[in-house]
């Protein structure tokens, strides 16, 4: 195995784990940390795949702005731990095998759909700046200005939602 | 594993580089703090450090000793004891980080059989790479007042982490007008973009056709590492210390030591995107040939103006001191004449001199700004610095595009 396959296993395992300390953590700081880390895990693998301005994108965005966000709202809101209420009997046993089944079903679809010389490697992937930049106001021109749009207007929304009554 | 090693040389010499540029960074971090504690002082007609070494020379070394030596208080009523103690850690980690891509010179060299330059990770999106570490830097101080469970550091956790996403804002877009120039994310290739002049004088730099945007940059910058007079994070006469009040020891002095390596950094960045970076501001022609000389003869005036000092002082320790730095500055100024650390030497001195004006720069408005009061910040950086940097995106698009037809 090269130091590539090292790396991916080491960061998909990290980000694995982050994303289940995530659901199992009680306090909601701890699981917007978890949540961060998953990102910056994500973000090296899109490194690995040669995608650099995506992993830089993938931390700004989501690490250091919209995490920020939600962790400055728990903080705010000073919310505490969470309370655990006992599972409920069905969740118990039915819950883990359906979950189980369903994953299985899920990794075999995709690979049915992608076996794995169809999947991404890294040269022939095009990820350079420049090739994203082009394909966002070339092909996607569109859905990428309605996406704008769409943000505005939920933007807007906000603010109308938080203004004080006249 | 040394066998390894020895066919991945670039490994090494990547290990080697960033261990001296962390060694040079926590220094260089050190000595800030003596330069603004000495140029504020000044301003204000006093001495400032002067008894611990030849003019407060050695102040660092005694403060370091000094943090290392007080008692650690560890709270055990925190909201969360791990990230109590992982927030300074982190802090300072992301702070030291961002140097990483910074390119300190354009001269490339061998070392240990590999070709290499003066950088630690040459990547070509470097200019994110920085941008993504000092965005993530807020989450020092935000957990660290939050995991205080104390009113003042939250106080102060939120107010940074609401200022720090509202000039990230007007960071970026003023950024974006230099990329529109530059054409790429690649800090070399930025600063190489630069090179030559307008008119046979003018430098090429950025500041020039984005003088706007070097203005908006600055100052988001200032606030973005919660300085005066964007200092309410900390504000020390209404929430005692701000985020850190709970903190001592080591703890403390990893927060005060990530400040100062995020004034450093974005010194850097200023230089870098703006100011030409390693280039010479002076033309590239036989005319002024002669400024290679620069930094070895001012190199030379240093080691002069320590002699002088060296009969002057009183203190017969301070005495000896002086003349081996004055020793020290006069074989450096020699071996900057030699021929090839002559070319290698040009590089780092412009950068770091550029560098330079803007530690002086930041000390400067600390100590001549009051504070802004929070709703004049918020109305500061959403009224003014955004629409602003919008504005001078817009017109440098219009003007890129037009140009190109």
């Amino acid at each position: 195995m090269s130091a590539e396959h090292w790396l991916f296993f080491f960061f998909a395992g990290v980000a694995v784990l982050g994303a289940l300390n995530l659901i199992l953590q009680r306090h909601p700081i701890h699981s917007a940390l978890s949540l961060i880390l998953v990102m910056a895990s994500l973000a090296v693998l899109y490194l690995l795949l040669g995608a650099e301005f995506i992993a830089a994108i993938q931390i700004i965005v989501y690490a250091g702005a919209i995490m920020v966000l939600f962790v400055f709202v728990i903080m705010v809101l000073n919310a505490g731990e969470e309370e655990r209420t006992s599972l409920s009997r069905v969740a118990k046993f039915v819950g883990l095998p359906l979950a189980a089944v369903f994953l299985v079903e899920v990794c075999y679809v995709l690979y049915r759909a992608w076996p794995s010389e169809q999947m991404v490697v890294p040269e022939r992937f095009l990820g350079r700046t420049e090739d994203i930049g082009k394909a966002l106001y070339g092909e996607f021109l569109l859905p990428f200005e309605l996406t704008a749009i769409l943000i505005l207007i939920a933007l807007v929304g906000a603010v109308v939602l938080a203004q004080k009554e006249p | 594993m040394s066998e390894w090693i020895g066919r991945h040389p670039e490994l090494l010499v990547a290990g080697l580089k960033a261990g001296v540029l962390i060694f040079v960074l926590l220094t260089a971090v050190a000595y800030m703090v003596w330069f603004e504690r000495k140029l504020i002082a000044h301003i204000q007609s006093r001495w400032g450090p002067y008894r611990v070494g030849p003019h407060g020379l050695l102040q660092p070394l005694a403060d370091g000793l000094k943090f290392l030596f007080k008692e650690d208080i560890i709270l055990t009523n925190v909201t969360s004891r791990f990230v109590y103690l992982f927030a300074p850690f982190l802090s300072l980690a992301l702070a030291l980080l961002a140097v990483a891509v910074i390119p300190f010179g354009p001269e490339e060299f061998e070392l240990l059989g590999t070709r290499t330059g003066f950088y630690v990770a040459d990547i070509n999106v470097g200019l994110l790479f920085v941008l993504a570490v000092t965005s993530l830097g807020v989450y020092g101080v935000v957990l660290a007042g939050w995991s205080s469970n104390s009113k003042y550091p939250l106080l102060g956790g939120l107010r940074s982490a609401a200022q720090m996403i509202s000039y990230e804002l007007a960071l970026t877009f003023a950024v974006v007008g230099v990329l529109l120039l530059a054409g790429t994310l690649s800090l070399r290739e930025i600063v190489a973009g630069q090179s030559g002049t307008w008119a046979g004088f003018l430098p090429r730099w950025h500041v020039f056709p984005q003088f706007v945007a070097f203005v908006c940059f600055f100052v988001a910058g200032v606030a973005e590492t919660n300085r005066t007079p964007f200092d309410l994070p900390e504000a020390e006469s209404e929430l005692v210390a701000g985020f850190h009040t709970e903190y001592s020891s080591l703890k403390f002095a990893m927060f005060f030591m990530a400040e100062y390596a995020h004034i450093i950094t974005t010194s850097l960045l200023v230089t870098i995107l703006f100011f030409g970076g390693w280039l010479s501001p002076f033309p590239d022609t036989a005319a002024w040939n002669f400024t290679r000389f620069l930094p070895s003869v001012l190199t030379a005036v240093l080691a002069l103006l320590f002699f002088r000092d060296a009969f002057r002082l009183t203190n017969q320790y301070h005495r000896v001191l002086t003349f081996l730095i004055c020793m020290g500055l006069a074989g450096l100024a020699f071996l900057l004449l030699h021929p090839t650390a002559l070319i290698l030497a040009q590089g780092p001195f412009w950068l770091l001199a550029k560098t330079g004006m803007f530690l002086f720069v930041f000390v400067w408005t600390r100590a001549t700004l009051p504070r802004f009061r929070y709703d004049q910040l918020m109305a500061f950086g959403w009224k003014l610095l955004v629409p602003l940097a919008v504005l001078n995106v817009f017109v440098t698009s219009f003007v890129v595009a037009w140009r190109a037809d």
